[in-house]
């Protein structure tokens, strides 16, 4: 067993130092990011470089198999608490994320600490339940502040926020250092508060978050439909006759006990980022509410695992931070690989619309080809081709190519033969004869539509129907076609293709 | 609330809503002012008048969701809180966050609640409801949609189908017709003459002059105060649009304004008259 989760004193020693480090980064949210990015980067390198200077007395793997295993009643505790914290986080914070509330995670985090410090010197000691009925009163008491401030004066929510979180965290911070400065605080650890560490969790911290997370699945169930419709339309709610203001305050607190049992664990700073980031990937990834409590929990489990787990390789890295980089990398995740409005996603999308609208152009100067022999002709070589596009042979090919490859023509002279020239006679197939039609008529009815019902000159819509014509479903087509009475000719003269000719 | 020595209404069956004296105000602006309003069953009842006149606040006052100065609303001849199952809302379009994650569905869904109460989750039989109400105004094909991927129109009817959900009685609209197009307005309108051959009761926000007189039977003209309230042809006369929309309002409110600031520092009575 390596030297895991032991008291680490230099730590103790940079605590004042770290209490400045605190204030910046309460008036400078962002910068929580930038420095999780730069410890992502440094985690690699700090967790080798212990590996070396303990002469790889474990391999990495065996350290995973050592913690995964449970075996150390330490690492099951700081296990079993991260889980727990994940999970309450992720599935309360989803309300404040719907509900646009995530400064109030934030506020009600920092608004704790006094709360922690007073538990503390209850009884001087580290005694789980007097810190939790401190931390408590101090959190409810700063989110009422800010609903106080919010009522009485012309003050706006975020502003109220804003200045409970800063007031109530420095009052937190003075008292912590004063604790600090006394005797006893030499080993208070109480700086754990501050960055969290899943070691110190002790089997009070643990029972409370049974407790806590408990009692937060249960009213969630009960009340889903009330918080469901609070969230959404608080006005409806009320008019439906829901005590939404006790509703309101019952979230409160629930949020509130899940930010004081998470403090031992993630620390005053980061939890709010335990609040908001699970909830915030799976927001990304789902269109349903309750899929939505689903994921988020899953996701701050899964956060709170990966940072327990890191901090253990890590030794002497506090679990706060390692939690929060876990959520972070799983919203990097969702936001880059998420299947609906991930980014990756919109890319291929886009890429997949460039093709078909390439294709469906080709398509339509094949019609005109076509269309210009009066409609005698079927087959059509590629020069014939690359004249009427204005282009050169070479791309000309490339789009033919591409046709026969998405199986909407095939190549006459040769079937699936890969010798091509200028020459080359191609013919589309039933399906790309059906869809050049209906690009046709899309476009051409839609510049009817824009000179006749739209008031647009005729010159004018040619350019618009050339993007129109691949984005308008048939129900619109057939809609315009009814609104202008089934036209024959477009504004130029030309015939509309019908429906019942395409299809034919 | 000085309500005992005000008249009770005096009719066997109550008036689906009924307004006496209604006076709201915010903090520092005054709002409404003594309103009046009797709306008898079977009737729709328009709401019109100038911007800031009041019309969202009446019927947020009326639904007890924003409080009242003095007055008295009586739904059903009973206080709101007692009728909430019998009164059907449909608020502004614009009041809630579109990308909220629910879909067409789950919207519609919600005016059940209303009627379950606490402690119960939607039943087969209230799926069944919502789903006839989403085909009632044609959504039923976006019932999975994510109401971001609606159209203003179509969100405007997945709010209007909550409301017939909620199978009530008397409902309240605010502005349904905002931001919806030629037909779905047509649609909405439709559904509307449904309810009230029903014998429903509907009070509803609107803002467009030139289709107030076909859209409903009454029409409630508010500035601030009742200007005019009765049939539809007897309330819609240019002197009384004149009145709504007119300068002479601006003096009221101007008086209005400051007595509620002295109210505010302390030194007028306790309740506004005027």
């Amino acid at each position: 067993m390596r030297a895991f989760w032991k008291q680490d004193f230099q730590a103790e020693a940079n605590f004042s130092r770290m209490n400045r480090q605190e204030r910046t980064s309460v008036l400078v949210p962002h910068l929580r990011l930038l420095a999780s990015l730069f410890l992502l980067l440094m985690i690699s390198s700090v967790a080798h470089a212990a590996k070396i200077g303990e002469i790889a007395e474990t391999s990495w793997a065996e350290q995973a198999l050592d913690f995964f295993a449970l075996k150390h009643p330490a690492i099951r505790a700081a296990a079993l608490g991260t889980l727990l914290i994940g999970f309450c986080c992720g599935t309360l914070g989803s309300f404040l994320v719907v509900r646009k509330l995530a400064l109030l995670g934030d506020t009600l985090s920092h608004a704790v600490l006094p709360g922690v410090a007073l538990g503390f010197l209850w009884n001087a000691s580290k005694d789980p339940w007097a810190i939790f009925i401190g931390a408590t009163g101090a959190g409810i008491m700063g989110v009422a502040l800010v609903g106080w401030i919010k009522q009485t004066t012309r003050l706006k929510e975020d502003s109220a926020m804003g200045m409970v979180l800063a007031g109530f965290y420095g009052l937190g911070v003075c008292l912590t250092s004063m604790i600090q400065n006394m005797v006893m605080g030499n080993k208070s650890g109480l700086d754990k508060f501050f960055f969290g560490q899943a070691a110190a969790l002790s089997s009070g911290d643990l029972w409370l978050l049974g407790i806590t997370s408990s009692i937060s699945i249960v009213l969630i169930l009960i009340f889903y439909k009330e918080f469901l419709a609070m969230s959404f339309d608080i006005g409806f709610a009320k008019a439906v006759g829901m005590p939404v203001r006790a509703l309101h305050y019952l979230l409160m607190a629930l949020l509130t006990f899940a930010v004081v049992v998470s403090l031992q664990a993630v620390g005053v700073v980061l939890v709010s980022a335990l609040l908001i980031t699970p909830a915030a990937a799976a927001y990304l990834l789902t269109d349903r509410m309750h899929w939505m409590l689903v994921l988020a929990a899953v996701f701050g489990m899964a956060s709170g695992i990966l940072g327990a787990f890191t901090s253990y390789l890590s030794n002497n890295l506090p679990t706060g931070p390692l939690i929060v980089l876990g959520s972070t990398s799983i919203f990097a995740l969702a936001l880059v690989f998420g299947p609906r409005y991930g980014l990756l996603t919109k890319i291929l999308r886009r890429k997949r619309q460039r093709k078909r609208i390439a294709l469906e152009n080709t398509l339509k100067s094949v019609f005109h080809l076509s269309e210009n022999s009066g409609f005698t002709r079927k087959e059509f070589d590629i020069s014939e081709l690359a004249k009427e596009r204005n282009q050169d042979l070479a791309s000309t090919e490339k789009e033919i190519r591409a046709l026969v490859a998405a199986r909407l023509a095939r190549n006459v002279d040769s079937e699936g033969d890969t010798e091509w020239s200028g020459k080359a006679r191609f013919q589309l197939k039933k399906s790309g004869w059906h869809r050049a039609c209906e690009i046709v008529r899309n476009h051409r009815l839609w510049e009817l539509y824009l000179t006749n019902a739209a008031q647009y000159q005729s010159d004018h819509v040619h350019d618009d129907a050339e993007e129109i014509e691949h984005l308008i479903g048939e129900d619109i087509v057939q809609r315009i076609e009814e609104r202008l009475r089934n036209p024959i000719q477009d504004p130029h003269g030309k015939l509309i293709p019908r429906r019942d000719q395409i299809t034919a | 609330m000085s309500t005992h020595s005000n008249p009770e209404p005096s009719s066997k069956t109550p008036a689906p809503l009924e307004v006496h004296d209604l006076t709201v105000a915010y903090t520092k602006r005054p709002v409404l002012y003594g309103i009046d309003l009797t709306a008898p069953a079977g009737s729709i009842v328009g709401v019109v008048g100038p911007n800031g006149a009041g019309k969202s606040t009446l019927i947020k006052a009326i639904m007890g969701l924003l409080p009242s100065a003095s007055g008295w609303i009586k739904v059903f001849g009973m206080p709101f809180q007692q009728a909430v199952t019998r009164v059907g809302y449909v608020p502004q379009r614009e009041s809630v966050d579109w990308d909220f994650p629910v879909n067409a569905m789950d919207v519609v869904l919600m005016g059940r609640y209303g009627r379950l109460g606490p402690f119960k989750h939607p039943t087969k039989a209230d799926k069944e409801i919502a789903m006839s109400c989403l085909d009632k105004v044609k959504m039923l094909p976006f019932a999975k949609r994510q109401i971001s991927n609606l159209s203003g129109g179509q969100q405007q009817r997945v709010f209007l189908a909550r409301a017939l959900a909620q199978e009530s009685d008397l409902y309240l609209m605010d502005e349904p017709f905002v931001g919806v197009d030629a037909a779905t307005e047509a649609a909405i309108i439709e559904i509307l003459r449904e309810l009230q051959q029903q014998g429903k009761t509907l009070i509803v926000v609107h803002h467009d002059l030139t289709t107030a007189p076909d859209y409903f039977d009454r029409i409630l003209l508010l500035n601030m105060r009742v200007v005019a309230y009765g049939k539809t042809q007897e309330v819609f006369t240019f002197e009384n649009l004149q009145n709504a929309y007119g300068g002479r309002l601006s003096i009221l409110s101007e008086v209005a304004l400051s007595r509620a600031q002295k109210k505010a520092e302390g030194d007028a009575p306790d309740n506004i008259r005027l």
